[in-house]
């Protein structure tokens, strides 16, 4: 944590490193860097406070073209590591970049188990649904039917959806949004970064060589809003661009009911991020049949790994007073003369 | 009436407990151990157990035991073959029976020995019949354990089951009496173990006495034995295994250059052991980590490393395969990471609890491109402690991950350990930077080549690292050509530099010798056992043991080239024997064995006199 109490500014452009990104031209990740950026500007710490560790990928060329620390490390391993750097130096803001080959394919085990142990983490898991760095393979999260590289007549798997799984594993932040949303983008890294805990925040990502426009059915200006929900702890879920439809309790699902704008029936649900049904019915919702949840999905607070590791050390600490010479001198002894 | 009894004194003897694994063998051992420490006898011990946790009761593959030599004067191993063995039951006795010197003293539970275990343990006929000649050329005493432990129970309100449980203290008191030693320590340890469960403490205190006493006024035994204390090198001792010498010494380390340990684990035989004590171990500044798998357990302690704590993993074979790549990063990134492996008999599961060598080779060269780093083999139990020490000054003065080849057979076995004094291991420095004047991560010291560790969230010395290849200083990213080369050319100097930080090696032996013998690891007790055999017959022979294996100590090719003949000896079909062959281009003679055991002394007296032989012919 910063010391001085007196308020330290920062620019997004402080928190940008000497090297130039070798990302694509147009390619969604420069928006993310960006919002990095900014958010840690609105955090208020200075560079040295944060450390970036990435995978393998396209996305996890990140660190390099931050100013703060930076880890790039394997393919899919970048949470464990992130871990041990985290019990390491609790201090530390740590960030995890990751794609969704990274994070779900190879690194997917690492994933269930990270967000399980709620180690204070940011998780940013890029989802373009396609291999990038390697040129256009079918990822875990690619749609069935997909022609891709790996599938010239479709892919034949049915897609992991990352929410669902880190609701499955009991993250304790999960948040869902766009690299095209760029305010939204920088508000949620930033609830992510205050959240004590894992924090996975699931930014869909559009890789314009491989794979563009996979998401346009629900991110294009024209429609995002017809196809988007807000949501938002303690507001009715609420969308359309007239803001004239509502999630209802339904059967086992949300029923869409439409309204006049500005008159918000009773029955139309206010939203709960500590309700574990109503994070379970937001993150079951299928697109196109509902539209897209965007926002901080679930947000309870729990006790830390680091925080459990260091507070048990403290108890034995106090318990057995660590003295080693009395340690290795104990259990049986005998003189030789 | 206690008769006076003829005790027979000698130098050297080897006891061996057998039984099912449910028995309380390991226990049963450890205890006799304990008094034998106490005795000032000098000793060595072999745990020796099945990898199933409660094998089928009374079947020969279910056998555990625990084999213990115990001398008046400097002993190496834990002896051959056993002139004493006691059996719990009759499929203990089939696997055993043909290890037991000729006119050994077998005792046997006789209460075991009915027609259904003795089917199961492969027994046609009964070998305790008077007429039958399995065991013609032993002495055997037949104790009815069993019914004497509820004998003397028959008092005590409690379950069947329970009574039975205390049966190993029986045969603890009958083997006391037999080596003339007192009941104190066993009791002690009974007294702090169940201090708080009276009934049975009571119980087993109970039995524990009956099977003194039987002894004394029995006379199953004609003789008693008395083996008297050994002259070691005057000092406070201790017994200890390589489990815990390991984690002391990781502790001591610590102490020593004040940085906290992460060690992270993914539970494996035999390695696990290492993450039981560490995790009981947590007041002084030990993160113990239990990981989703062993990728995890290396990257995780890689990312401790990374933020400036001593990261530290463990495994066997089958987890050192999947950390690999991650110990690559940790070459790449030169970052002083830690990895034990407690080599186990492979290949893939292989037989988890037996002990091998088999992961030289791999250690040294099992990574892709050309990737170097330190390899270190602890020579015995409490050589573990100061290979630990050893692990860490070196892998944090020259920024470099080091692989530490321990073995299944070090973290079991146990010996009288005379406990060093803490304040003569040398402080060490984690020599953190924090000037950021000049800064440049991959910049290096000139005489380690090591670049700068640097805790990460310090001011000013913000950077990146990670795989991909960079610009020697400063750490840019690069794919130029001469660039690639000379980052290959100064890791590998920088592991060879070690070289100059490093003990030479000492001959063991006859420096006159024609012959040298050469091991690493674990066979040192039993190669020095076999040399001093040997040269107790007047012949000549040398040896040395390895503990730095990459980089070797510097003298080593010198005292290579001194002797006539090389002869190496391991625990694998040739793993140092080849580096030696190709790396100093001589011949040697080579003694492979994997057999899950150490080699037997007798196996190896065998092949030092043949060598000798060759030599003369010559
Ligand atoms: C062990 C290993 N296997 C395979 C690769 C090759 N590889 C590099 S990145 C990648 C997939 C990246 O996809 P994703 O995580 O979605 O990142 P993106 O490039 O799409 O951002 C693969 C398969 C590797 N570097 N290491
Ligand atoms: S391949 Fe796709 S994800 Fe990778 S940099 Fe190019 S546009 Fe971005
Ligand atoms: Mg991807």
């Amino acid at each position: 944590m910063s010391t001085s109490t007196e308020e330290v500014k920062y620019k997004a452009n402080d928190f940008k490193s000497e090297a130039e990104p070798r990302w694509c031209p147009g390619c969604e990740d420069y928006a993310i860097l960006k919002a990095v950026q900014t958010a840690m500007a609105k955090i208020g710490r200075p560079k040295n406070e944060h450390a970036v560790v990435s995978g393998i990928g396209c996305s996890s060329r990140f660190p390099y073209y931050m100013s703060t620390y930076g880890f790039h490390t394997i393919h899919g391993r970048p949470l464990p590591v992130a871990t041990g750097l985290k019990v390491s130096n609790p201090e530390l803001a740590v960030w995890v970049v990751t794609g969704d080959g990274d994070g779900i394919s190879i690194g997917g085990n690492h994933l269930i188990h990270a967000l399980r142990r709620n180690c204070d983490l940011n998780i940013l898991l890029f989802n373009n649904r396609i291999y990038g760095l390697t040129k256009g393979q079918y990822s875990p999260t690619s749609t069935k039917g997909m022609v891709n590289k790996t599938a010239p007549y479709g892919t034949i798997e049915d897609p992991v959806d990352p929410v669902g799984l880190a609701v499955e594993s009991g993250a304790t932040f999960i948040a869902q949004t766009s690299a095209s949303y760029v305010k939204e983008l920088v508000d949620v890294l930033v609830e992510a970064y205050n959240h004590k805990g894992t924090s996975f925040v699931h930014i869909y990502q559009n890789c314009y060589i491989y794979n563009n426009g996979a998401f346009d059915g629900f991110t294009d200006r024209e429609i995002r809003d017809d196809n988007n929900i807000k949501v938002e702890h303690g507001k009715p879920l609420v969308f359309g661009k007239e803001l004239n439809k509502g999630l209802t309790m339904g059967y086992g699902k949300f029923d869409i009911v439409e309204f006049e704008a500005g008159n918000v029936p009773d029955s139309v649900l206010v939203y709960d991020e500590t309700d574990p049904i109503l994070v379970r019915m937001i993150s079951d919702m299928k697109f196109p049949e509902h539209p897209v949840p965007m926002g901080i999905i679930k947000r309870v607070q729990a006790p830390t790994f680091e925080e459990s590791v260091h507070s048990q050390i403290q108890t034995a600490k106090e318990k057995f007073k660590p003295d080693l010479k009395k340690l290795i001198g104990s259990g049986e002894t005998w003189e030789v003369k | 009436m206690s008769v006076e009894k003829q005790i027979n004194e000698v130098d050297t003897i080897t006891v061996k407990f057998a039984g099912d694994s449910g028995d309380g063998i390991q226990l049963t051992g450890d205890q006799f151990g304990n008094t034998t420490a106490i005795a000032g006898n000098d000793f060595a011990t072999f745990p020796d157990f099945p990898s199933e946790i409660r094998a089928p009761l009374g079947t020969t593959y279910g056998v555990s035991s625990y084999q213990i030599q115990f001398a008046a004067k400097d002993i190496y191993t834990p002896g051959d073959t056993p002139e004493v063995l006691v059996c719990f039951n009759p499929a203990a006795l089939k696997v055993n029976l043909g290890i037991v010197n000729k006119g050994g003293l077998i005792i046997v539970n006789e209460d075991e020995f009915t027609d259904k275990n003795l089917k199961k343990a492969g027994f046609e006929t009964n070998p305790l019949d008077p007429d039958d000649d399995t065991l013609r050329d032993y002495r055997v005493h037949k104790i009815k354990i069993t019914t004497l432990t509820l004998e003397s129970l028959s008092e005590m309100e409690m379950g069947h089951g329970d009574k039975l449980r205390c049966k190993n203290f029986l045969a603890l008191g009958v083997v006391s009496w037999l080596f003339s030693r007192p009941l104190e320590p066993i009791e002690n340890f009974l007294k702090s173990k169940f201090g708080k469960k009276p009934q049975i403490l009571e119980a087993n205190m109970k039995v524990l006495h009956a099977g003194f006493n039987i002894c004394d006024t029995m006379e199953i035994f004609p003789i008693m034995y008395k083996v008297p204390p050994a002259k070691l090198e005057p000092g406070t001792y201790r017994n200890i295994n390589g489990a815990l010498a390991t984690s002391y010494g990781l502790l001591a380390a610590a102490e020593k250059i004040k940085l906290p340990i992460v060690f992270s684990g993914y539970p494996i035989t035999p390695a696990s052991e290492i993450l039981h004590t560490l995790a009981a171990l947590k007041q002084f500044n030990v993160a113990a980590i239990q990981t989703e798998d062993e990728i995890a357990a290396v990257t995780m302690a890689l990312g401790a490393a990374y933020g400036g704590s001593l990261g530290i993993t463990g495994s066997s074979g089958p987890g050192l395969a999947l950390k690999v790549e991650a110990i690559n990063l940790a070459v790449m990134t030169e970052l002083p990471l830690i990895i034990f492996d407690f080599m186990r008999s492979g290949i893939s599961t292989g037989m988890p609890t037996k002990t091998e060598q088999g992961d030289l080779l791999m250690s040294l060269f099992g990574r892709p491109s050309d990737s170097h780093l330190i390899v270190l083999a602890p020579s015995s139990a409490q050589d573990c402690f100061w290979i630990s020490v050893e692990a860490v000054r070196l892998a944090t003065k020259y920024m470099t991950p080091v692989i530490v080849l321990s073995e299944g057979f070090l973290i079991n076995s146990s010996e009288p350990w005379k406990i060093p004094n803490l304040d003569d291991i040398p402080e060490m420095e984690s020599g953190f930077r924090t000037d950021p004047n000049g800064f440049l991560p991959y910049k290096r010291n000139k005489e380690t080549l090591a670049r700068d560790w640097v805790r990460i969230g310090t001011p000013g010395l913000e950077h990146t690292i990670g795989g991909l290849e960079k610009t020697n200083e400063t750490g840019q990213i690069t794919q130029d050509p001469e660039n690639h080369d000379l980052m290959t050319r100064l890791r590998y100097e920088k592991t060879q530099k070690v070289a100059n930080d490093i003990p030479e090696l000492e001959i063991m032996g006859d420096k006159d010798a024609d012959l040298l013998l050469v091991g690493w690891g674990s066979t040192l007790g039993s190669m020095r056992a076999s040399m001093e055999a040997v040269a107790s017959q007047g012949k000549k022979v040398a040896m040395i043991n390895i503990r730095h294996l990459n980089p070797l100590p510097k003298n080593l090719g010198d005292i290579l080239r001194s002797f006539k003949k090389v002869a190496v000896i391991e625990l694998n079909l040739g793993h140092l024997n080849m580096l030696i062959r190709s790396k100093f281009l001589i011949d040697t003679a080579f003694l492979g064995r994997v057999t899950g055991q150490p080699i037997a002394v007798t196996e190896m007296i065998d092949f030092i006199n043949k060598e000798l032989e060759t030599i003369k012919e010559h």
